[in-house]
């Protein structure tokens, strides 16, 4: 029997969602709707005695003190329009799927596969103003995503003269399956149309190495013995596709450059292992606490003598930008997948998160096909908010940059930190290996057409009967139990390796695996499917999420499925680990992939490109500037990239696991973004980490070389602010770069490629010259849109993510100050570099007369910089700095704001006593974005040891932290160029997103 | 005395765990942390406990409405152990999601010592929102809730889209204040002063009630999380009281469960 229910609150209780509903409708759309009403929507396709169905639908889904429900419309009186959203056949469905749980836990049945609960909502609105056109925009641009939504939008009459709709988004599979033999004994452009209707991402030059193995003589006699014949199968080729993709591979990484500059020509044999790999080999020459890099899912570090690290940053960005809310949630539950996947599985303690989009204000015409940046924001946040508190993870560092470039392709990053015991039962952790015989196990959710292909968006209508393949939705529950389930095998040792199930499926996951034992023998037969109709290459790379992967020793088996079955985790055995050297693939008894180990994984031709670095030519803003720049300054605090994004932050747990210390909010309100995080790992332990980061994108414009030496710089001062050492720190490198291969779309591809070279080079050179090695890293580099006839790509940009042991978090510092009296110091040099510093950026949207935003990026003198930084380490070491800052985007002005705002103490600076290099304008001292430099305010009675500690750094003394709530800045003569009371700061600072965020009501 | 053997309940998407487990732990109690699956199925028995903790979390997901479907599972197949568990002289806390769930199965408030009568809800903050932030919290000092003695003001974290305890049925409310069952409230920091006023009172609790404790004072439900301040230094202010001489020895959340662990001692 099939029920359809509806539930909303009784008149009397307030629905709070309907109202924040209407609240979102009027700030971001402008449109005058009286009110939302909300009403949810259930239908139920599960054998439930009439008898029985008001007490279960009372007890699931009504809150008896609030809620009325019916079985048929639910009245709530008169309104204009109702717009009902549902599902689209496949999508999950977590609701639905905890629904059906429930019932079937009060009806003590257990229910078939396909009987399913479907939820649903609707919002009933009353706005007599709006048109059918205007609510149908409202409800496909706002309340509801086509690509993965239905969307019915009916008038008042018509809801009430129609049956409400019991139509289920049952996916109608059948048991039919196909499984194709391709001849690959044809032309060039045959090979080409073949990638290309196959969504294969090959190029001819791959597609011809495909061919070649097909026809070789010995692999010809291997197939025809083995039975699968000699041409290559489907499930063959999209395996190889996967493995060879530029996401498993890194091809543009680890291609041959020619590269040229200034005439001098170079062949670069691999950015990764010349200029990354080859850093992080170089310094753990010197160090022992890198125990895995590179080889995993996550990179590995030791903490101390019971605990190790993991930590892995990634990036989700083509889904984020279609279905932003499913894209960033997989994301980051994505992300927890590494360390809970590397080694024999870490426990997850912190996530991070980092965006790059357009302007939210944008207030052109948005070309079709994208999504408002606005919405993007909500969404993405919403996502990673959900994922990662339904997770339990606390985020330890949060952060946004806005440039117009990220309006086609925004940035999504993701990462998460985790630890695991050093040995468990006397094995080394962050160590695994397979022996022949060890069973194939997936454990988690099952296999749907989810994320087939996910790289190649299908512009191809979705029809009723078609699932969902574009994106895949993440469901942070089943992912829980998963992650529960695991910890607890990997502390039984049950298994000898896990890996998670990412891109490419089980393809990746087993093809990867594969490679520690020597082969593999999987059958696809018994792989839990989600519906019917899924053909066996489809079953294989299929990216359904919330699934691992382990090799599991047969006498094992029992054991870990009885725990499996407890967590109501699902697990099923595909065969088994062999050392026979062939990726061994069957389904329903017949051999579908019968592929040599070592071509699958290193039969990948090298790709050659050339790189040309012709620096752009630029030149600095002329304009004057007025006396008094408190309103620059106000200005400045005031920009996107700049301005409190406390209100969304907020949002996201921070506290969960008690372990945060300095958390990525500080100050006597907590609104203010903290130079790092620091958080402990273990419960009762003053031992803990640093988490910091640098990113920098609009440097790119001017070098891509100082815009990484910027970058990397940032990350590791905010650590040394923070009072952190360099002793033990690690790199996490992330490049988003534009398309950088030179073709008719992208006929800048050698300067692209160029600026991929310099930032290389100066992760190479910085990295080495502090000590930090990369342990992990990502690349994404197709981040590019064509808008409307015109591309537009974003500016390269790299994060680098930093990792430190921290010995003592007592001894942790923030940028508040803490006491009126303190002595002001500056640490390091202000140079004339301000060239697309924020302060540029700004004057040159301010005056259409002005084109460039200057030539002089900030650059690092690594040698000075780490002499300041082991000073620092040792005034912190020793306590003798009551606060520290590190400037960042708008410079030293921006930076004594923040550290007011944060202490609710004033300062009074003499902009005269700053040290600077050629850089004389008050306004360019005070808004150059020059690296290495620190704010610190010193007790008087610590200055001679403070003095004496910083040797001969260059710093000096600029002034005194004061009682009264001030910003007072003078030029040195005696006038004053900047004079605010902390509230005015703070209004100015907050007034961008003020309408975001009001919790007020 | 022997220390007292405390159940923490997880899985199924509860998170708080393991924070709340060294909460009792480093009190001198001794715990035991367990899926709920374990317990549902009756591999491990309320009988061998004395203290019951639901934690903090998103069990399945809060779809449905926080801890809803926790409580249907608990209800469906534990409702005689929990009855019995209460009877005896022992004690329960839920936090955040653990006090959905105390609330969605009735054993808070009860009311007259019905327990298992579903009498209170916790309704979507008015501020629409989840939100973490630090708030302020005074203890009622006439209530005889056993985990709340010996205290005063303290400051500690909410983590919540679901906080604002509420019923349309005013007489329940003048009961549970008659009662001095409101254990903890919502302050204003500037004056002392109980506050339904944002952000103070986070989400518009009626009279910034923010824990509530059974008759007996045995049974004690709060939204903030005791178990996320037990280091002195997850106090968001440290940095600034270190200059002030006055960092604290102790989190304000530790008495709360040194006050469970003693009771059986």
């Amino acid at each position: 029997m099939q029920y359809r229910v509806e539930v909303a609150n009784r008149p009397d209780c307030r629905d709070v969602y309907g109202e924040s509903v209407c609240t979102d409708i009027r700030k971001f759309l402008d449109l005058t709707v009286e009110s939302v009403r909300s009403v949810f929507v259930y239908i139920l396709d599960v054998p439930l005695d009439s008898s029985k169905k008001d007490d279960a639908v009372r007890e699931v889904f009504v809150d008896p003190l609030t809620q009325d429900y019916s079985f048929n419309k639910l009245d709530t009186g008169k309104f204009d329009w109702c717009v009902e959203i549902g599902f689209k056949p496949g999508v999950t469905d977590s609701i639905g799927g905890t629904a059906r749980e429930a019932i079937s836990d009060i009806l003590k049945v257990e229910f078939e596969q396909q009987q399913k609960v479907y939820s649903g909502k609707q919002y009933r609105l009353t706005a007599p103003e709006m048109t059918r056109e205007s609510v149908l925009s409202l409800a496909e641009d706002f309340l509801g995503n086509t690509l993965i939504e239905t969307i019915k939008v009916q008038s008042f009459d018509e809801w009430y003269n129609s049956k409400p709709d019991s139509a289920l988004p049952k996916v109608k599979g059948t048991p039919d399956y196909r499984l194709e033999k391709i001849d690959l004994d044809i032309g060039d452009e045959e090979l080409m149309a073949l990638s290309r209707e196959r969504s294969l991402s090959l190029s001819l030059e791959e597609m011809r190495s495909i061919k070649e193995y097909f026809a070789r003589d010995e692999i010809i006699e291997m197939r025809k013995s083995s039975g699968i014949g000699d041409k290559a199968t489907d499930v063959e080729l999209e395996s190889l596709a996967q493995t060879w993709s530029e996401h498993c591979k890194h091809k543009i990484f680890n291609c041959i450059i020619d590269y040229e500059e200034d005439g001098k020509k170079e062949r670069i044999d691999s950015l990764f292992r010349t200029y990354i790999m080859s850093a992080t080999k170089k310094i753990g020459e010197d160090v022992d606490w890198l125990l895995s890099v590179f080889k995993d899912n996550a990179g590995v570090i030791k903490f101390n003598d019971r605990i190790n690290l993991v930590y892995k940053v990634e990036t989700h960005n083509t889904p984020s930008a279609l279905e932003p809310y499913g894209g960033a949630l997989t994301g980051i539950v994505g992300v927890n997948r590494d360390p809970m996947g590397t080694g024999l599985g870490a426990d997850l303690l912190f996530n991070v998160w980092g965006y790059c989009f357009g302007s939210p204000f944008y207030d052109k015409k948005m070309p079709s096909g994208l999504l408002h940046p606005n919405r993007i924001r909500e969404n993405v946040h919403k996502g990673v908010i959900d994922g990662g508190n339904q997770s339990g993870i606390p985020y330890a560092r949060g952060w946004e940059y806005f440039d117009e470039r990220y309006i086609g392709k925004p940035l999504v990053f993701c990462g998460t930190v985790g630890s695991m015991p050093v040995s468990i039962n006397g094995n080394p952790t962050h160590e695994k290996k397979i022996a022949p015989g060890d069973l194939i196990v997936m454990a988690g959710g099952r296999i749907g057409k989810d994320g087939i292909h996910g790289a190649t968006f299908s512009s191809e209508e979705l029809h009723e009967d078609s699932p969902i393949q574009a994106v895949q939705i993440g469901d942070p529950i089943t992912q829980k139990k998963l992650y529960d389930f695991l910890i607890h095998a990997r502390n039984l040792g049950l298994y000898s390796f896990v890996t998670d199930n990412g891109a490419g499926g089980l393809s990746s996951s087993v093809g990867e695996m594969a490679q520690s034992s020597g082969g593999c023998y999987m059958d696809l037969t018994n792989a839990p499917l989600k519906y019917q109709g899924l053909d066996p290459w489809e079953i294989l790379i299929s990216e359904a999420q919330e699934r691992m992967s382990f090799a599991v020793p047969p006498e094992n088996k029992d054991e870990l499925f009885c725990l499996a079955e407890k967590y109501g985790v699902e697990v099923t055995v595909l065969g088994e680990f062999t050392n026979s050297g062939i990726f061994h693939v069957i389904h329903k008894d017949e051999t579908v992939a019968y592929l040599d180990m070592e071509f699958l994984h290193d039969g990948l031709p090298q790709m050659e490109l050339k790189a040309r670095w012709i620096p752009p030519i630029l030149i600095d803003p002329e304009f004057t500037t007025p006396k008094d720049i408190t309103e620059t300054l106000k200005n400045l605090l005031g920009r996107l990239n700049i301005c409190s994004i406390e209100g969304k932050s907020r949002q996201y747990d921070h506290e969960v696991k008690g372990l945060n210390i300095i958390k990525p909010f500080i100050g006597v309100e907590r609104d203010i973004p903290s130079d790092a995080t620091v958080v402990i790992v273990e419960h009762g332990s003053t031992e803990g980490i640093i988490l910091a980061e640098g990113k920098n994108p609009s440097y790119s414009d001017i070098d891509t070389y100082h815009m990484a030496a910027s970058v990397i710089d940032e990350a590791v001062r905010r650590i040394i602010s923070t009072g952190g050492t360099l002793d033990q720190a690690a790199g996490l490198d992330n490049f988003c770069w534009p398309d950088p291969v030179q073709s008719e779309k992208t006929p800048d591809g050698h300067y692209k490629l160029a600026q991929l070279v310099r930032a290389n080079k100066a992760l190479f050179d910085f990295t080495t010259a502090y000590n930090v090695p990369c342990i992990s890293g990502k690349d994404s580099m197709k981040n590019d849109c064509i808008l409307e006839g015109k591309k537009i790509s974003i500016p390269p940009t790299l994060l680098f993510s930093v990792i430190a042991k921290m010995n003592d978090i007592t001894k942790a510092v923030t940028m508040d100050i803490k006491l009126p009296g303190d002595l002001v110091y500056i640490a390091g040099e202000t140079f004339d570099e301000l060239g697309s510093s924020e302060y540029y950026r700004m004057v040159t949207e301010q005056d259409e007369n002005i084109t460039s935003a200057g030539k002089n990026v900030p650059k690092v003198d690594p040698e000075k910089a780490l002499k300041l930084y082991r000073a620092i380490e040792k005034i912190t070491g020793s306590e003798l700095a009551h606060s520290i800052h590190t400037p960042t985007l708008g410079g030293l002005g921006v930076g004594f704001a923040k550290m007011v705002m944060a202490g609710g103490y004033g300062m009074e600076i003499d902009v005269s006593s700053i040290p600077t290099v050629k850089c004389s304008e008050p306004d360019k001292i005070l808004f150059s974005e020059s690296n290495s430099r620190f704010i610190i305010t010193v007790a008087e009675s610590d200055r001679e040891a403070f003095e004496t500690a910083m040797g001969d750094n260059t710093f000096s003394l600029i002034g005194t932290t004061t009682e009264k709530p001030e910003l007072l800045i003078e030029d040195g003569s005696g006038n004053i160029i900047i004079s605010s009371d902390i509230d005015g700061l703070r209004k100015s600072w907050k007034f961008t997103f003020k309408d975001f965020f009001d919790g007020s009501s | 005395m022997a220390a007292p053997k405390i159940l923490v309940v997880t899985g199924n998407g509860f998170n708080c765990e393991r924070e709340t487990a060294y909460a009792f732990d480093m009190n001198g109690g001794n715990s035991d942390i367990y899926n709920m699956n374990y317990i549902i199925e009756g591999d491990i028995k309320l009988s061998g406990y004395q203290i019951l903790a639901f934690v903090g979390g998103f069990s399945y997901g809060d779809h449905l409405g926080g801890g809803k479907v926790a409580a249907v599972k608990f209800r469906n197949n534990l409702k005689v152990e929990l009855m019995e568990f209460v009877a005896r002289d022992t004690l329960i806390i839920g936090i955040c999601n653990g006090f959905q769930v105390l609330m969605q199965l009735g054993i808070l408030p009860a009311l007259n010592g019905e327990y298992f009568s579903v009498k209170l809800t916790l309704a979507p903050n008015n501020s629409k929102r989840y939100e973490d932030r630090w708030v302020q919290l005074k203890v009622n000092q006439s209530s005889n809730c056993i985990f709340t003695q010996k205290m005063d003001r303290i400051m500690l974290p909410v983590r919540h889209g679901e906080g604002k305890l509420f019923t349309p049925d005013i007489e329940t409310f003048e009961k549970l204040l008659f009662n001095n069952q409101t254990a903890l409230q919502y302050i204003d920091p500037e004056n002392g002063d109980i506050t339904e006023k944002y952000p103070y009172n986070p989400n518009g609790s009626f009279r910034g009630i923010a824990g509530i404790c059974d008759p007996s004072g045995r049974i004690f439900g709060l939204m903030p999380h005791p178990e996320a301040y037990l280091s002195p230094y997850n106090n968001p202010d440290w940095t600034r009281l270190k200059y002030k001489n006055s960092v604290p020895e102790e989190g304000d959340g530790v008495q709360i469960f040194r006050n469970a662990v003693e009771y059986f001692q």
